[in-house]
C-alpha cells in the first residue's frame, strides 16, 4: 500500500502531506525533514528512487519526481511497483495541471483543500483508486458543483452574496 | 489562480500563505504561525460564526498543522463540522478530522454516529466522504458499528461508491482480519462486478488475502488469467487506457497476484504462460508505464514455475533495461536481474559490464541495488572482490543505517565464503575498524571464538598460524586512533589469549600495548576490563612458563589507578591481577591455564569437595542445611533473594547486621538430606555471612582469616556472586604504525586470489580495469552444465562470456589476464609466496567447524574445580577467580556452538610457530623489543614510529 504522499518545494517547505497510516505530528515532520534532506542531496539525472528504509522503516520505498520548484513524493511498500508509482505521480500532476491550467506551486498553496479532494480521488486508504485523470476531474468537478449548490442554499441568506461571486 | 466554485479562500488566508512563503527564516515563519494560532483561537470560539468562515478557519488549522504546529485546540470544531448538513462544510470537516485524528483519538466516538448516518445518505458524495473517513478513523472496536452499512454499500448503484466500499472493507481486513473474516467472499463476488474499476479495486484486498493464504485461491487462477487476457487484448473501453496502455495498473496488480499463485505450482503456472508471453510481446517498452508492466512480467516469470521461453523474453527485457540511459530502468533492470539469477544464474554474465557500470554510477540508489545483486551472486570464487568493494563503499558513506546493513552483509559473506583464514581475519578487521560500533556484538564474539577454535580440524599448526597472524595484525591496527570499542575488546582478548603464545612478541611488548589501550580509551570501562584481564593472562602465562615477571611502570600505575576505581568490576580485576602475580607457578597454571578458552568448565554444582568439611561440622553439632522449599514461613523470601540463601524473617531488615560469629555454625551441610521437621533457622547467622561474601573479595583481606576463606567457598555454592568476572583479554598497546593501513591492504592482497589482484592493478585504462573486475566477479559464476559451450574451465568460461558481451575488444584482454595470472604488477607487494595461502584450506569455515564438532577432544575438565580440590588452601582464596572466568569464557565463546565440549588441546600453541613474514626482512619482534625497551626507559613511543613495522611485509 501507499504509506504517504508529500509535496514540498525545493526549499523544503511542505506543501501537502498526507499519511495513510496515522503518525504523530512530530514524527510526520521529522520524516518530511529527513526526506527533504535526502532529496536535496541527490544529483540531477539520477534515478527517481531512493532507499527509504532508514527513514520509514523496513519494507518501504520512495519515489519522487521533481517539477519546477516542487518535489512530489510517494512512499509505499513492496506491494506496489516503483515505475507504476512514478506514473501515479504523473497522474496526480496531470490532473492538477488540467484543474489549474499550467499548475504551479502557488496553485497548490492556495487551493489546499482542493488538492486534498483530488488526492482522495486518486488514492483511497492507501490503495490506488483511480488513474484516469479525466475521471478524477469529473468527480472533483461534481463535488465542487454540489458543494457550491449546498452552500448557496444554506449560506446565501445569511452572508454576503459577494463571497460567492468569485 | 484557477480556484473554482467551492474552493474559495478569504484574503486573510491568502495573506497568511503569502507571508509564510516570504518568511526568510524558520523563526520568522514560526512567529507568523504563532500569531495566526492566537488569532484562530480567539475567533474560532466566538459564537455564531458563519459556516463559510468556519470552514476557512479549519482549513487554516490544517495548514498550520502541516507546517508543524499544534492545532489541537481546533479539533473539536472540525468534529462539529462533520455534523453539518451542508456538503461543503461536512466534507471540510471530514477532511480535517482525517488529517488531525488517529483512530484511537478520544474524539472519534463523537464522529462514529455521524459516519453511520452519512453512510446511509442519499447523496453519494456524502457517502463517499464518510467512507473516506471510515478508512482513516475506524479502529478495531468501532468496526462493528459501521460494518453493516459498508457491506450494504457493496451493492450501491454508483460504481464510485462500490469501489470505495470494497476498499474500506479491505482496510478493515488490514486492521483486524477477524472482524471481517465472514465477509471475504464479498471480494470474490465483486471480482465479477461489471464495472472494471470496481473489479480493479477488489484486486487490492485479494492480493493481500492471497499473500496470506495462497492455497484457498488457486481456483481463481483461471479467472485472473482470463481477466488479464481481456485487459491485455484491449477489451476494456478506451477510457481505461493510460498512455496508450490498456489499464496498466490493473495489469500490474494481476501480474503480482499471478506471481503469488503460480509460485511453485506447475499446473497453475502453465495456465499463465500464454498470457504473460502475450504481454511481453505487446508491451510498449518506450513508455514508463509499459516498462512498469514489463518489469512486473519479469517478477512474475521469476516467481512462477520456470518456462524457458518466458525466461528468454525476460532476459531480453532485462538487457534493454540495463542498456537504457535511464537510471530508473537500470535500477529496475538490476532488481529484475537479481530475481532472475535465482532461476538462471548464467544470465548475469551477459550483463557483467552493465552491472559494473551501475556499481560505479554516481547514483547511490542504483549503487545499493547493485550491491544487493552482488550479494545474491556471491560465491567462494568472487567473494574477495565483492566484499572488498562493499567495504570500500561502506567506508565512503555516512548513512549509519545502510552502513550497518552492508557491514553485516560483509560479515555474513565472509563467514560463508572465506577463501582463507587470513583473509577472513583481515576482512573482519576492516569491517570492525570502519563500522565497529555498528556491528552486532555477537559478531565480535563469533570472531573470538573462531580465532580460539581455529578452522582446521586437527591442524593445530594452521590454528596457531591463524592466531599469530591475528595477533600481528592487531598489533599493527592498534596504532590507529579511535578504534571502535567492540573491536578493541576483540583485540584485547586475542592479545591476552595468544599475544605471547608463539614467542614472537615478548610479554613486555604485549603488556605495553595493553596498557596503552587502557590509557587511550580510559573512558570505556568494558575495554579497560578486557585489557586488564588480558594483562592478567599475559602475566599468568609468564609465571606459568617460569619467567620472572617485571611489571612495566605504566602497568603499575594503571593498576594503582584501577585499584581505586569507582567501578567495582575494574577494581576486582585489578585485585585479581595483583593477587595472581604473587602466586607460584603451579597455582597460576591451575587457575590460568594457557589457551584454555575453549575448555569446558565442569561446575561441581553439589560442591562435593566440601562434603568432608560439612560432615565434620555436623558432627560438631551444626544445623544441617534445609532447602528453602522445605522451610516453613519463608516462602516469600525466595522471590527476593534469588538464590538459596534465606532469611527466616519477613521483609527487608533495616537494622545493622550482627557481627559475624564463628562461621562453623553457619555451614549448612547440603550433603545431608533435609530433615522434614520445621527447623527455625537461627536468624543472625545467615544474613551476616551472606552480606559479607558477595562484596568483591579483596584477596589480601580475605587471606587474613581462615573463617572468611571458607565462607568464600560456601558462597560460591549457595550465595549469589555479586559479579561475574569477565574473561577476556589483552591488548597490545598502541604501536604506532604509520603505514599500518597500507600493510593491511598489502596483506590482504597476498591472501586473496588472483582475481582480486587483477582488479587492484593500477588502472591503465578504465574499460580494461572494468573488464577485469567483470572477470573476477562473474568469472567463476558460469554454470557449465547449463551452457555446454562455455567449456569446463573457469577461465574459458569467462572469456567466452566476455565475447558474448557487447564490447568485443574486452575479450582478449580478459582472457589474457586470466591466462597470465601469476604475473604480479611490479608495484604491488611481494607475492612470491602465494602458495602460503593456498595451503590454507579454502573450504567453507563452517563446514570445517562442523567437522570440529565431531572430534570432541577430551576437555581437560574443570580446571577450576579440580584445582580447587587439590589445593584447597589457595583455592579457597581464589575460588572465585578461575571459575568465574571460565564460566564467562564459556558463554562468550561457546554460546553459539551446538556442542560446547569442543576444545582445543591446551598446548596447541606450543607447537611450532609459523611466522609467515619472518622470512622477510628483520623480524618484527626485534622492532617490538626495541619499542619495549624504549618504553622501559620511560619514553612513550611517539605517534610516529615508522620503522616499527616497516619490515613486516618486506
Amino acid at each position: 500500500m501507499i504509506k504517504a504522499v508529500m509535496v514540498m518545494n525545493t526549499q523544503g517547505k511542505p506543501r501537502l502531506a498526507k499519511f495513510f497510516e496515522y503518525l504523530p505530528l512530530e514524527k510526520q515532520h521529522e520524516l518530511i525533514r529527513s526526506v527533504f534532506g535526502v532529496l536535496c542531496s541527490r544529483p540531477e539525472n539520477v534515478s527517481n528512487f531512493v532507499e527509504a528504509e532508514s527513514v520509514f522503516g523496513p519494507d518501504s520505498r520512495l519515489v519522487y519526481k521533481h517539477f519546477a520548484t516542487l518535489y512530489f513524493i510517494f512512499v509505499f511498500d513492496s506491494s506496489e511497483n516503483e515505475l507504476a508509482m512514478l506514473d501515479l505521480i504523473q497522474v496526480l500532476v496531470e490532473t492538477l495541471d488540467r484543474c489549474f491550467k499550467n499548475v504551479c506551486e502557488l496553485d497548490i498553496v492556495f487551493n489546499y483543500s482542493k488538492i486534498h479532494t483530488i488526492l482522495d480521488e486518486i488514492i483511497f486508504g492507501g490503495q490506488v483508486l483511480e488513474t484516469r485523470s479525466t475521471e478524477i476531474m469529473r468527480a472533483v468537478e461534481e463535488i465542487s458543483k454540489l458543494e457550491a449548490a449546498s452552500n448557496a442554499i444554506t449560506l446565501v441568506p445569511k452572508s454576503a452574496s459577494g463571497w460567492l461571486s468569485r | 489562480m484557477g480556484s473554482q466554485g467551492g474552493f474559495y479562500q478569504s484574503k486573510e488566508f491568502l495573506d497568511l500563505v503569502k507571508s509564510i512563503g516570504e518568511a526568510r527564516s524558520k523563526a520568522e515563519e514560526d512567529r507568523i504561525v504563532l500569531n495566526e494560532i492566537d488569532t484562530l483561537k480567539r475567533r474560532i470560539s466566538e459564537p455564531d460564526i458563519p459556516k463559510r468562515k468556519m470552514k476557512e478557519y479549519i482549513i487554516r488549522l490544517v495548514y498550520i498543522e502541516m507546517l508543524g504546529h499544534d492545532a489541537s485546540f481546533g479539533y473539536i470544531h472540525a468534529v462539529k463540522m462533520t455534523h453539518d448538513d451542508s456538503l461543503l462544510v461536512k466534507r471540510t470537516g471530514y477532511l480535517a478530522v482525517t488529517l488531525f485524528l488517529n483512530e484511537d483519538h478520544d474524539l472519534i466516538i463523537l464522529i462514529v454516529n455521524t459516519i453511520q448516518k452519512d453512510l446511509k445518505s442519499d447523496n453519494y458524495l456524502v457517502v463517499c466522504a464518510a467512507l473516506n473517513a471510515v478508512c482513516k478513523l475506524i479502529n478495531e472496536e468501532t468496526i462493528p458499528a459501521v460494518l453493516p452499512q459498508v457491506v450494504e454499500l457493496l451493492a450501491h448503484p454508483k460504481e464510485a461508491v462500490r469501489k470505495k466500499a470494497v476498499m474500506a472493507l479491505h482496510r478493515f481486513y488490514q486492521k483486524s482480519p477477524s472482524s471481517v473474516s465472514h465477509l471475504i467472499s464479498n471480494f470474490r463476488k465483486r471480482l465479477s462486478d461489471n464495472d472494471p474499476g470496481v473489479m480493479g479495486a477488489t484486486l487490492c484486498p485479494l492480493f493481500d488475502l492471497i499473500t496470506q493464504d495462497v492455497n484457498s485461491y488457486k481456483d481463481l487462477v483461471i479467472s485472473f488469467v482470463s481477466i488479464l487476457k481481456q485487459v491485455a487484448e484491449r477489451r476494456l473501453s478506451k477510457a481505461y487506457d493510460y498512455h496508450q496502455m490498456p489499464a496498466p495498473f490493473i495489469q500490474i496488480k494481476l501480474l503480482k497476484i499471478l506471481a503469488l499463485l503460480g509460485s511453485g505450482d506447475k499446473q497453475a503456472s502453465e495456465n499463465m504462460y500464454t498470457v504473460v508471453g502475450d504481454i511481453f510481446r505487446k508491451c510498449d517498452s518506450s513508455s514508463n508505464i509499459g516498462n512498469a508492466v514489463l518489469y512486473e512480467c519479469i517478477c512474475c516469470v521469476s516467481s512462477i514455475y520456470p518456462n524457458p521461453k518466458l525466461l528468454d523474453s525476460a532476459a531480453d527485457v532485462i538487457s534493454t533495461f540495463l542498456k537504457s540511459d535511464s537510471h530508473n530502468l537500470k535500477y529496475m533492470g538490476i532488481d529484475a536481474l537479481g530475481r532472475l539469477i535465482k532461476i538462471s544464474p548464467e544470465i548475469a554474465e551477459q550483463h557483467q559490464l552493465a552491472v559494473i557500470d551501475c556499481l560505479e554510477d554516481p547514483d547511490d540508489t542504483l549503487k545499493r541495488k547493485t550491491f544487493e545483486l552482488l550479494y545474491k551472486m556471491t560465491k567462494s570464487t568472487n567473494v574477495d572482490v565483492i566484499v572488498d568493494r562493499m567495504i570500500d563503499y561502506m567506508i565512503s558513506i555516512n548513512d549509519n543505517h545502510y552502513k550497518t546493513e552492508i557491514a553485516s552483509r560483509c560479515v555474513e559473506l565472509a563467514e560463508q565464503f572465506a577463501p582463507s583464514n587470513q583473509w577472513f581475519i583481515l576482512t573482519m578487521n576492516k569491517v570492525f575498524e570502519h563500522a565497529g560500533d555498528l556491528v552486532n556484538i555477537k559478531v565480535a564474539h563469533n570472531l573470538m571464538r573462531l580465532i580460539a577454535e581455529g578452522f582446521g580440524e586437527d591442524d593445530d599448526n594452521a590454528d596457531s598460524k591463524l592466531r599469530s597472524s591475528a595477533v600481528e595484525s592487531y598489533l599493527r591496527i592498534l596504532g590507529e586512533p579511535n578504534l571502535p570499542s567492540v573491536f578493541l575488546q576483540v583485540i584485547c582478548w586475542v592479545l591476552g589469549e595468544y599475544g605471547t603464545a608463539d614467542g614472537m612478541f615478548s610479554a613486555s611488548d604485549i603488556t605495553g600495548k595493553l596498557c596503552d589501550v587502557a590509557e587511550a580509551y580510559s573512558s570505556d570501562e568494558t575495554v579497560k576490563a578486557y585489557a586488564v584481564t588480558a594483562l592478567m593472562k599475559i602475566y599468568a602465562f609468564e609465571i606459568a612458563a617460569g619467567r620472572k615477571v617485571d611489571m612495566l611502570p605504566e602497568c603499575q600505575s594503571l593498576m594503582e589507578e584501577l585499584l581505586a576505581s569507582h567501578s567495582t568490576d575494574l577494581q576486582q580485576r585489578a585485585y585479581e591481577l595483583q593477587a595472581v602475580i604473587g602466586l607460584d607457578t603451579h597455582t597460576v597454571e591451575c587457575i590460568m591455564p594457557s589457551d584454555a578458552s575453549c575448555e569446558d568448565i565442569e561446575v561441581d554444582k553439589d560442591l562435593s569437595f566440601l562434603n568432608g568439611y560439612i560432615q565434620e561440622a555436623i558432627e560438631k553439632g551444626a544445623q544441617p542445611y534445609i532447602p528453602e522449599s522445605e522451610r516453613s514461613g519463608v516462602l516469600n523470601m525466595g522471590n527476593f533473594r534469588n538464590q538459596d540463601h534465606h532469611e527466616p524473617s519477613h521483609g527487608l531488615r533495616f537494622e545493622a547486621y550482627e557481627l559475624p560469629k564463628p562461621a562453623v555454625q553457619s555451614r549448612i551441610p547440603q550433603a545431608v538430606p533435609p530433615s522434614t521437621e520445621i527447623v527455625p533457622v537461627p536468624e543472625p547467622m545467615y544474613p551476616s555471612e551472606i552480606y559479607q561474601t558477595p562484596t568483591p573479595s579483596n584477596p589480601s583481606n580475605a587471606g587474613s582469616t581462615e573463617l572468611k576463606l571458607r565462607l568464600d567457598g560456601v558462597q560460591k555454592k549457595w550465595g549469589r556472586p555479586t559479579y561475574t568476572p569477565e574473561t577476556s583479554t589483552s591488548t597490545s598497546t598502541s604501536q604506532k604504525t604509520v603505514n599500518g593501513a597500507a600493510q593491511v591492504e598489502g596483506a590482504s592482497t597476498v591472501n586473496s586470489t588472483r582475481e582480486t589482484y587483477a582488479s587492484r592493478k593500477p588502472q591503465v585504462e578504465i574499460s580494461h580495469e572494468k573488464q577485469k573486475l567483470a572477470a573476477s566477479l562473474f568469472g567463476g559464476s558460469s554454470k557449465p552444465e547449463k551452457r555446454p559451450a562455455t567449456g569446463h574451465k573457469v577461465s574459458k568460461a569467462s572469456s567466452h562470456v566476455v565475447e558474448k558481451s557487447h564490447v568485443p575488444k574486452s575479450s582478449k584482454e580478459v582472457a589474457s589476464e586470466k591466462t597470465a595470472p601469476a604475473q604480479p604488477p611490479p608495484d604491488l607487494l611481494d607475492l612470491g609466496e602465494p602458495t602460503d595461502t593456498s595451503t590454507a584450506p579454502s573450504l567453507d569455515p563452517f563446514t570445517q567447524l562442523e567437522g570440529l564438532l565431531d572430534t570432541t577432544q577430551v576437555a581437560s575438565a574443570a580446571n577450576g574445580a579440580t584445582a580447587a580440590s587439590s589445593s584447597p588452601d589457595v583455592m579457597a582464596l581464589y575460588a572465585d577467580t578461575p571459575i568465574g572466568i571460565h564460566n564467562k569464557d564459556d558463554t562468550d565463546l561457546l554460546s553459539g556452538l551446538s556442542n560446547p565440549s569442543v576444545t582445543n588441546v591446551p598446548g596447541a600453541t606450543a607447537k611450532p610457530q609459523i611466522t609467515q613474514s619472518s622470512g622477510k626482512g628483520p623480524n618484527p619482534k626485534g622492532s617490538l623489543e626495541k619499542d619495549a625497551l624504549v618504553r622501559q626507559m620511560g619514553v612513550n613511543p611517539s605517534s610516529q614510529n615508522p620503522n616499527l613495522f616497516k619490515d613486516l611485509l618486506g
